[in-house]
């Protein structure tokens, strides 16, 4: 396979995984603006939205004031802000279409389809009422791609390479929400355990669609940091946690390894970080600062991603 | 469709029952479920000059084009004649021109030509071929008359076209499919991949490793790129997965480079190489033309072929065949004056309102002239430009094409047509049974291009 295909349905699976994660951001800071300004902090949702998605330094330099209306166009439809939905759309269909011959009619037409509606979607039509039903679509066609993949696909390195981008990408995500809800917002130690406490990290739960899976799982109606935290990090139940992406990591890079006979420091990475969440204890990971932990998690996935490009021979 | 007497040609006799009884809401129905399906494939090219709509439908006509068994095998005679002839030429052309010593054509065409490339001179491709894909435009102009207008011998595009328009028309109406026995065309993948394959260099280990090379996803016939590859189970590469080392070609992979031993390039000879042709190419692969010339790798089409298709050779084809068959062509040119001559100069610039002048190196229907459907002003402007440099200039007559049923805004009517087979030359010459009718959707039009507001439509070969 050539290198740039590789590269290119790593990016594809990366960028509509991207999207996806910009929609349940999006829903998050939406649900919020329209809760009673009663609770203190939450006029600041929509710059807590930028800083998850990554995006609250172009933000700034483009629009200067937080403003509800400019943020929600900016993380969907300005095109010069590489990370909002109609951009990764737009990289995803792009990558997927110069490998068009690897992947399958179905895993084609779902991208392309996607592309086509969204380009017939007039952004002055996605009025805040209409927010919620936008951002829905967004998701389904985002799971619908990736049911496609799943359904259609032959597990050879195409296969693998998609795997890879998705569930790097998902584990940065993760691992930002986290990061940023924890740091920004409870700065102050008087918080922790109010009630502003509890409707942060149900918010957090929220954006990665795990607000009810957290009561399915520990059986607890209230949202404690401690276990909200262990939930999204250690228990590979949960789909968006960062052992589960890493098992999939995992068992993609072994894929590679079986079908082109060797392993590589891309291997060793993953494995490490893999085995640190395995064996990794809550108690810790707070003792020794859950924003290092996690700050410490992003530059290892970084770096992973790095030295499957230099392994694999992406342009 | 109709023969002079305005009886339904025997071809079209089921076909146009069917027509008759086809109630619009059908044809309206199958239309949107064309393009639905087309778009949501991705079946698109793009326009140059127009960022708003950079990636458009090429208009899909529901009534097929139909050719008999025997019209077929008359026409695909002269196609064969043809082709062999042009890769007789080309040969000659880069060896021991011949063809200039016996003065049957002027030196100043070949070598002042833009076309030709000096560097091929001596370089003996695979089997002697030179065009391997062509593409030979063809009009029918009555019953038993068909003129060559162009032939395409540098990269023809547009049988991807051909082959979504048949997929369509058997998802569309099976039942027509079932009442006769069309030839199929759905084979040219295959015959391409045996093409390429039987013209691998000598120094090819195993099955040789064919890629099909891409200027990129913005190029306008990318689809058809991707689509060939595809079809043919090849890598489809850009220039950058290509390199050369130690005087071969290898291709950038996730493992191991591979070597390549066969390169079917839809990238133009000036940006093949950019330490052969124009340096500031970063499509192409440097030092590739090198390894051509060492017999280390196969381009197809060869670099220099272009020189067979310009609009000035055009007009020498007739003893071009004579000249490389010893036969009289089977197939006519369109009657053609060059404005490089005085006299076909003065008849032309008389006559401008009738005629259709073309740049003799132009392509794509961009930059000519249609005087029956031009303006005054329009027709002014062009005489200047023939005034000025009248060697870039060819004329044709305006020709009676044949029209087929179509169609349109106002309902089913005709309108012109012209026919593209494709022709394969490797280690022996394969045709298509069929290839890419191309219609003039506006009324009255003869301009069937694409990018000028063309559309397609099936063409049915009718077996015995």
């Amino acid at each position: 396979m050539l290198g740039r295909t590789a590269s290119s349905l790593y990016w594809m699976s990366r960028y509509v995984e991207r999207a996806e994660n910009m929609a349940r951001l999006l829903e998050v800071g939406y649900r919020i603006s329209l809760m009673p300004g009663a609770i203190e902090g939450h006029r600041d949702e929509w710059r807590s939205t930028l800083t998850s998605a990554a995006c609250e330094q172009s933000y700034t330099e483009k629009h200067g004031d937080i403003d509800g209306a400019k943020v929600i166009h900016f993380l969907l439809f300005d095109e010069s802000n590489s990370s909002s939905v109609k951009s990764c759309l737009k990289t995803a269909r792009n990558n997927g279409r110069a490998v068009r011959t690897a992947l399958t009619r179905d895993v084609w037409e779902s991208l392309n389809s996607t592309w086509n509606e969204l380009a017939q979607i007039a952004p002055e039509n996605i009025t805040s009422d209409r927010l919620p039903e936008f951002l829905e679509w967004v998701k389904q066609r985002a799971m619908g791609f990736r049911g496609a993949l799943l359904g259609t696909m032959l597990r050879t390195d195409n296969y693998y390479f998609s795997q890879l981008g998705n569930f790097i990408e998902r584990a940065d995500n993760t691992a930002r929400i986290l990061d940023v809800k924890y740091f920004i917002l409870l700065p102050r130690p008087s918080d922790v355990g109010s009630d502003l406490d509890t409707q942060q990290w149900a918010q957090v739960l929220r954006s990665v669609s795990a607000h009810r899976a957290y009561r399915w799982f520990y059986k607890d109606s209230h949202y404690k940091p401690w276990l909200v935290s262990e939930f999204l990090i250690l228990k590979e139940e949960m789909p968006r946690s960062l052992l589960f992406t890493y098992n999939w990591v995992n068992l993609a890079l072994d894929g590679l390894g079986e079908l082109y006979g060797s392993r590589y420091a891309c291997h060793e990475i993953a494995m490490e970080t893999h085995d640190r969440l395995k064996n990794g204890n809550m108690e810790q990971i707070f003792q020794n600062g859950l924003h290092e932990f996690l700050q410490d998690f992003m530059a290892a996935n970084n770096s992973l991603s790095q030295s499957i490009a230099t392994t694999y021979n992406f342009p | 469709m109709f023969a002079p007497n305005g009886s339904v040609r025997a071809p079209y006799a089921r076909v146009e029952k069917w027509l008759e009884n086809l109630g619009n809401e059908v044809i309206e129905r199958a239309l949107r479920e064309s393009e639905a399906r087309f778009r949501r494939q991705g079946i698109t090219f793009a326009v140059y000059g127009d960022d708003k709509a950079s990636e458009r439908l090429i208009p899909f006509d529901i009534v097929p084009r139909i050719f008999s068994a025997s019209e077929w095998r008359r026409l695909s005679a002269g196609i064969e004649q043809r082709v062999r002839a042009m890769n007789a030429f080309l040969h000659d052309l880069y060896h021991r021109q011949e063809i200039l010593r016996a003065g049957r054509i002027p030196y100043d065409v070949i070598i002042q030509n833009e076309a030709f490339v000096p560097e091929m001179v001596g370089v003996n491709p695979v089997k002697g071929i030179y065009a391997h894909i062509m593409g030979i435009d063809i009009v029918r102009v009555n019953e038993n008359e068909f003129y060559v207008l162009e032939d395409n011998c540098r990269t023809p595009s547009g049988v991807s076209y051909m082959l979504e328009d048949r997929e369509a028309m058997m998802f569309l109406f099976p039942e027509l499919f079932a009442q006769q026995r069309v030839a199929p065309v759905e084979n040219y993948p295959a015959m391409l991949r045996k093409t390429l394959d039987s013209v691998a260099p000598p120094t090819t280990r195993n099955e040789p490793t064919v890629v099909v090379l891409t200027p990129g996803i913005h190029n306008s016939a990318f689809f058809e790129h991707a689509f060939l590859a595809d079809e043919m189970g090849v890598e489809l590469c850009e220039g950058d997965d290509l390199f050369v080392s130690d005087g071969w070609l290898y291709m950038r992979t996730t493992q191991k480079p591979r070597r390549v031993d066969v390169v079917y390039r839809r990238i133009d000879d000036a940006y093949l190489d950019p330490l052969a042709f124009r340096p500031d190419s970063n499509l192409g692969v440097p030092g590739i033309f090198d390894v051509y010339r060492a017999g280390h790798v196969t381009l197809v089409n060869a670099p220099g072929t272009g020189v067979a298709d310009d609009k000035s050779i055009y007009t020498f084809m007739p003893d071009i065949i004579r000249f490389y068959t010893g036969d009289k062509p089977l197939l006519n040119n369109v009657p053609t004056w060059r404005c490089s001559h005085a006299g076909d100069l003065s008849y032309v610039l008389e006559h401008l309102s009738e005629l259709v002048v073309k740049e003799v190196h132009g392509s794509g229907g961009y930059g000519m002239l249609v005087g029956p459907t031009s303006s005054k002003a329009e027709i002014e402007l062009f005489r200047e430009k023939i005034k000025t440099r009248p060697t870039n200039y060819i004329a044709q007559p305006t020709l009676a094409l044949s029209a087929v049923p179509t169609f349109t805004q106002s309902g089913i009517a005709a309108r012109h047509v012209d026919l593209r087979p494709f022709v394969l030359s490797g280690d022996q010459i394969r045709i298509t049974t069929g290839g890419l009718t191309r219609v003039a959707l506006k009324e009255g039009s003869l301009v069937v291009n694409s990018s000028q507001g063309g559309g397609t439509k099936d063409t049915w070969v009718l077996e015995d």
